[in-house]
C-alpha cells in the first residue's frame, strides 16, 4: 500500500476508486458525548473577527464587496487568496481575495452582466462581445430551441424557476476522492475510462469521450491550482489536515467554475474522521488542532460567494449556496455512522456561531446513538442551524454513502447525479383546468384550449378529470423544456470538475418538482366536501370562488383530504414518467419549494381553498399556514403520508416551533423530586 | 359513552412525561383568575367524541408517543368520570401510559357512587398531575371561587391508591408567590410517598388574548408574567417545605 495509507485497513478501495469501501473498512463509530470537543483557538477567533468585519463591509456596500468584471473564472484563473496566510490552516478562495465574486458567464452572459450591473459593476465589453458573438452560452442555447408554448409557460409562471439562465447545480463531486487517491490516480482512472468507451462513434460515445477529456483537463487544473497554494495534490493526503485541504480543493474547483443553484459538499465528516483518528493515535495532531482545521474549513465554506441578480435572490429568498453536508446516518451493516468528526462539524456552530451555511444536515435514524441525538437537539435549540432528513427512508434506496444536494435531493456520492428541474405550479394548473387553459392573471390562452368548467358550482369528478388532463399537458411541456435545458447545459456549461469526481457510468436523476400541493389538495377537498361556487369576470374567466361549509384540510391527519394530496403527487409523477427524458434520466419529483413559495404565490390567482390572489403558497409539502389545527404530530402525519416512491427527489416540511412548545427549559421528569431535594 | 371534548393536541410536550397526545375536555367548575384556557370552562359547549375515536387518533401516530402517552386535561377531566373510565380502559388494553391533569376540585369522599367510579379510574391511571392553586383556604377561595379542602384530601387519596403524583403550582407574582405559603405547600405535599415530581410553572400572560376574543374580563390585568429567573427561588421555598416535613417524618 502507498505510504499515505499506512495503518488503514485495505480492501477493494486500494485497487479501485471506491471511497465507500474505504470508509466502511476504516471508520470508527462514536457512541460518546460531546465532552471531548475543543473550543476555538486564538487564530480561529482572529480569522473569524476578520470575516465578521468583511461581512459588515459587504452589507454596508449593499450586499457585494467586490466583483470580477474582466477575468472569466476557471479553476486556475486566479492567484491564491487569503484572509491571513499565517493563521489559516485550510486555505483557498474562489478568487484572489475573500468576498470577491467571480465572473461566470457560461450559464448566460446576460445573467452575468445583470448581476454585475445590479450591483454597480460593468462587465468588460470585450467579455460581453465574446460571449454573445463567439462563444454561445447555456442560456442562448435554451432560447434557440424553446418553442412558443414553452416561452408562454415560462412567462406565465405555470412552469417556474427554470435553470435556463444560470447554473443548474445539484451535482456533488465526490471530493473525498481527491484526498484518498490524489489527482494522479484519478487521472489514470479517467484515462482508462476513456479508453473503454464504445468504438462505434455514436452521439453518446462522442459526447462521453469529449466529457471525459474535459474532466481530465479539470483534474490537471485542480493540481495546478493547489500548487499555486503550495500543495501537491497529485498524491494522496497523508494526514487529516491534508485530507481536509485536498477535499476542499476539489470542492473549491467546482465553485470557481459553476455558479450553480446549489453547490453541495457531500458526506465528508466520517470519511475525514478516519484520518483524524489515525493522527490522534499517532500523536500527529491534538484535538484542538483538528477542531481548528475543521473550523477553518467550515469558515471557508461559509465564504463561498456568487454573483447573482436581485430577482434570483428573490426566488431563493437570499443568496444561498446550499453547501449541504450530510452527517451521521446508519450503515447498511447496521452500524451507525456517527463519528467524532460529526460532532466536530456541528461544534463549529458553537465555535464560529450559528449560520445557515454550510447546510449541516443530519441523516436521522431512530437507531442513531442517544448521545448524538441529544447533542443534535441541544445544538438545534441553541443555533436553529441544523436540517434533518430521514435516513431510514432513503437508505433502502441509496445505501449508506449518499449525500444531499441542495435541501433534499439524495444521490450516491460519485455514482449518481441530478438534472435539476425547478418546478411546476400545480395550483395554477388547477386554475387552467377550470378555465380551459386561459391564464387567470394575464387572461392569455397559455394552455391547450380544453373545455372550461360550466355551471356555477364546482363538481368534484368534473374538476378532477379536467385537472388530470391539464396535468398531463403541464408535465409534457415541462419535461420537454427540461430536456432542452439539460441538453444545452451539458453542451455549453458542462460541470467538468464535479463530473471528474464521478464514475464513468453515472446514474442521472431527471428531477422535476411541484409547488402548491397543499393548495390543490385543500381546493379539491373544498370542492368535494363543501360547496364551491365560481365567480366569473366580464370575459367569463373564473377569477374567484365562494365557498360555503367546512371541508377537511390537509395537515390534520385526515385521510379524506390526505388521500387527495397523495393522489395528486402520484398522478403528476405518472404523467412525468410517460415522457422521454434527456440522457435516459430517471424521472423523479420533489415537493420542496422552501423559499420560492412566496414568488409563486404572487403569480397565481385566487384558489378554491380560500387562498387569495398573490398570497404565498405554503413552503414545500407544508399544510397551508394556520390550517393544521390538531398540533404538530397530526400535521407531520399528513406530510409523511405523501408517497416517497412518487417524490424521490424529496419532500420537505418546514417546521417552525417556539422553543417552549418543544418542552420546558427545566424539564420535569418522574422521580425528579428526589433529585431536587438532594441538590 | 361520548366525552365532551374541547380539542385534541397531537404534540404535547409539557403535559407529563415524554411527547404526549393531549385530550382537552370541555367544562370546568373552577374559575382560576390566571386560567389560560377560559374557552374550556363552559360545560355546555364542546364536541362529543367516542373513546374509540380518540384512541384511534392516538394509535395512528403512536411512534411519536413511545416515551409518552395520553394526557387528559382541560377543562376539568374528573367531571367526566364515566367517559374517562372507558377511555383509560381502552388505553390500558393497548398499554398506553395514562395521565390526568386535574385540580382535584370534584373529589367528594362523601359521594359513595362517585368514589366507586374514582376508585375504578385510579386503577387505570398511571399518573395524576395535581394542580394545587393555593395552600391557604382563604386565598384559594379568592383565587378560584372554590375551597381547597377536598383538593388536599384528593392528594391523600392518591397516596392511598398508590397512584404516582406530580404537584403543579402556578407562581403568579403578588398572588401565589409568597414564600411563606409556598413553604407551607411544600410542607403539605412532603408527607406523600407517591410524590414523584414538583412542577413550578411561571405565570404567563399569553392567555389574555383568549379572554379578549371571548369578550371576557381578564381579572389579572396588569399582573406581569413571572420572571423565570426568580422561579428557582420560589421552587426552592416549596422544596424547603418538603424537606421540613420529611425531616419530621424521618424519611
Amino acid at each position: 500500500m502507498r505510504p499515505e495509507w499506512t495503518n488503514f485497513v485495505g480492501g477493494k478501495w486500494d485497487k479501485e476508486i471506491n471511497v465507500r469501501d474505504f470508509i466502511q473498512k476504516n471508520y470508527h463509530p462514536y457512541d460518546g458525548d460531546e465532552s471531548f470537543l475543543a473550543g476555538p483557538t486564538q487564530n480561529t477567533k482572529d480569522l473569524w473577527a476578520q470575516v465578521m468585519d468583511l461581512q459588515k463591509q459587504e452589507r454596508e456596500a449593499g450586499g457585494v464587496l467586490d466583483m470580477d468584471t474582466k477575468v472569466v473564472s476557471t479553476i486556475t484563473s486566479h492567484a491564491p487568496g487569503y484572509l491571513d496566510k499565517n493563521k489559516e490552516t485550510i486555505v483557498g478562495f474562489q478568487t484572489d481575495k475573500p468576498f470577491k465574486r467571480s465572473l461566470q458567464p457560461y450559464g448566460g452572459i446576460r445573467m452575468a452582466e445583470k448581476a454585475c450591473a445590479d450591483n454597480g459593476y460593468t462587465v468588460d465589453p470585450e467579455i460581453s462581445e465574446f460571449f454573445s458573438t463567439h462563444r454561445k452560452t447555456h442560456n442562448a442555447g435554451c432560447f434557440d430551441a424553446y418553442n412558443d408554448e414553452m416561452r408562454a409557460c415560462r412567462s406565465s409562471h405555470i412552469i417556474t424557476g427554470l435553470p435556463d439562465a444560470y447554473g443548474r447545480g445539484r451535482i456533488i463531486g465526490d471530493y473525498r476522492r481527491v484526498a484518498l487517491y490524489g489527482i494522479d490516480r484519478l487521472i489514470e482512472d479517467k484515462l482508462e475510462q476513456k479508453d473503454s468507451t464504445g468504438r462505434v462513434m455514436t452521439d453518446d460515445v462522442i459526447r462521453l469521450r469529449e466529457e471525459i477529456s474535459e474532466q481530465i483537463v479539470a483534474l490537471k487544473m485542480m493540481k495546478q491550482m493547489a500548487a499555486s497554494y503550495g500543495f501537491d495534490i497529485s498524491k494522496p493526503a497523508a494526514n487529516v489536515q491534508e485530507a481536509i485541504q485536498w477535499t476542499y480543493f476539489g470542492y473549491l474547483s467546482t465553485v470557481k467554475e459553476q455558479n450553480g443553484a446549489a453547490m453541495s459538499l457531500g458526506r465528508t465528516s466520517t470519511f475525514l474522521d478516519i484520518y483524524a483518528e489515525r493522527d490522534l493515535a499517532n500523536g500527529t495532531f491534538t484535538e484542538e488542532q483538528i477542531q481548528e482545521f475543521i473550523d477553518h474549513f467550515i469558515m471557508k465554506l461559509r465564504l463561498v460567494r456568487f454573483a447573482r441578480t436581485p430577482e434570483y435572490n428573490q426566488i431563493f429568498a437570499g443568496d444561498p449556496v446550499w453547501v449541504t453536508e450530510s452527517l451521521a446516518g446508519v450503515g447498511v451493516d447496521g452500524r451507525h455512522m456517527v463519528s467524532k468528526m460529526s460532532f466536530r462539524y456541528l461544534h463549529t456552530l458553537t465555535n464560529l456561531g450559528a449560520s445557515p451555511e454550510p447546510n449541516l444536515t443530519v441523516l436521522w435514524s431512530t437507531r442513531l446513538p442517544e448521545n448524538w441525538k441529544k447533542y443534535c437537539a441541544k445544538m438545534s435549540i441553541e443555533t436553529s442551524s441544523i436540517q434533518y432528513e430521514n435516513d431510514d427512508l432513503m437508505r433502502p434506496k441509496h445505501g449508506d454513502d449518499y449525500g444531499i444536494a441542495c435541501c433534499v435531493s439524495s444521490m450516491v456520492m460519485g455514482k449518481e447525479m441530478q438534472f435539476f428541474g425547478a418546478r411546476a405550479n400545480l395550483a395554477k394548473c388547477l386554475l387552467y383546468a377550470l378555465n380551459g387553459g386561459v391564464d387567470e392573471v394575464t387572461k392569455k390562452q397559455v394552455g391547450p384550449h380544453y373545455r372550461p368548467v360550466e355551471g356555477d358550482v364546482l363538481e368534484y369528478n368534473d374538476v378532477m378529470q379536467k385537472f388530470m388532463d391539464m396535468v398531463e399537458w403541464q408535465a409534457d411541456v415541462y419535461v420537454n423544456t427540461l430536456n432542452i435545458i439539460h441538453y444545452m447545459h451539458d453542451k455549453y456549461c458542462y460541470e467538468r470538475a464535479q463530473m471528474a469526481l464521478h464514475d464513468k457510468n453515472v446514474l442521472r436523476y431527471f428531477a422535476t418538482g411541484v409547488a402548491g400541493l397543499s393548495i390543490v389538495a385543500d381546493s379539491l377537498s373544498a370542492i368535494k366536501y363543501a360547496k364551491v361556487e365560481v365567480v366569473r369576470d366580464e370575459d367569463g374567466i373564473i377569477v374567484d370562488f365562494k365557498t360555503t361549509g367546512d371541508f377537511p384540510k390537509y395537515g390534520n391527519d385526515d385521510d379524506r383530504v390526505d388521500d387527495i394530496a397523495q393522489e395528486i403527487v402520484h398522478k403528476f409523477m405518472t404523467a412525468v414518467r410517460r415522457h422521454h427524458t434527456y440522457r435516459n434520466g430517471i424521472p423523479t419529483t420533489s415537493i420542496l419549494t422552501i423559499t420560492s413559495n412566496v414568488t409563486y404565490g404572487k403569480a397565481t390567482g385566487n384558489t378554491p381553498d380560500g387562498r387569495k390572489k398573490g398570497q404565498p403558497f405554503a413552503p414545500g409539502a407544508n399544510p397551508m399556514h394556520g390550517r393544521d389545527t390538531n398540533g404538530a404530530v397530526a400535521s407531520l402525519a399528513s406530510v409523511s403520508k405523501l408517497p416517497f416512491g412518487d417524490a424521490e427527489d424529496g419532500i420537505s416540511n418546514t417546521f417552525t416551533v417556539i422553543p417552549g412548545a418543544l418542552g420546558k427549559e427545566d424539564i420535569v421528569f418522574s422521580g425528579d423530586i428526589e433529585i431536587d431535594l438532594n441538590k | 359513552m361520548k366525552g365532551k371534548i374541547h380539542s385534541l393536541e397531537s404534540f404535547g410536550t409539557v403535559d407529563g412525561p415524554g411527547t404526549r397526545f393531549v385530550v382537552f375536555v370541555q367544562g370546568c367548575p373552577m374559575r382560576c383568575a390566571y386560567c389560560h384556557n377560559p374557552d374550556t370552562w363552559d360545560v355546555n359547549a364542546g364536541t362529543l367524541m367516542e373513546p374509540e375515536y380518540i384512541i384511534e387518533q392516538y394509535e395512528r401516530n403512536k411512534a411519536f408517543y413511545k416515551n409518552g402517552g395520553i394526557t387528559v386535561t382541560g377543562g376539568e377531566p374528573l367531571l367526566q368520570l364515566d367517559f374517562l373510565i372507558e377511555l383509560f380502559t381502552l388505553a390500558k388494553s393497548k398499554e398506553i401510559h395514562t395521565c390526568i391533569d386535574t385540580s382535584g376540585i370534584t373529589f367528594c369522599p362523601e359521594d359513595a357512587e362517585a368514589m366507586q367510579k374514582m376508585d375504578r379510574l385510579m386503577e387505570l391511571t398511571d399518573l395524576v398531575m395535581l394542580d394545587i392553586k393555593h395552600i391557604d383556604p382563604e386565598q384559594h377561595l379568592q383565587l378560584t371561587a372554590q375551597p381547597n379542602t377536598n383538593i388536599l384530601k384528593f392528594a391523600a387519596y392518591l397516596e392511598e391508591k398508590k397512584v404516582d403524583m406530580w404537584i403543579r403550582h402556578v407562581v403568579v407574582p403578588g398572588i401565589t408567590d409568597d414564600e411563606k405559603y409556598l413553604e407551607e405547600l411544600g410542607y403539605f405535599i412532603g408527607q406523600f410517598s407517591n410524590l414523584k415530581a414538583l412542577d413550578a410553572l411561571p405565570y404567563h400572560v399569553m392567555g389574555k388574548a383568549k379572554y379578549e376574543k371571548l369578550g371576557m374580563k381578564y381579572r389579572l390585568e396588569g399582573v406581569p408574567a413571572m420572571d423565570k429567573s426568580k422561579l428557582v427561588e420560589k421552587k426552592k421555598a416549596i422544596l424547603d417545605g418538603v424537606k421540613r416535613r420529611r425531616a419530621e417524618m424521618n424519611i
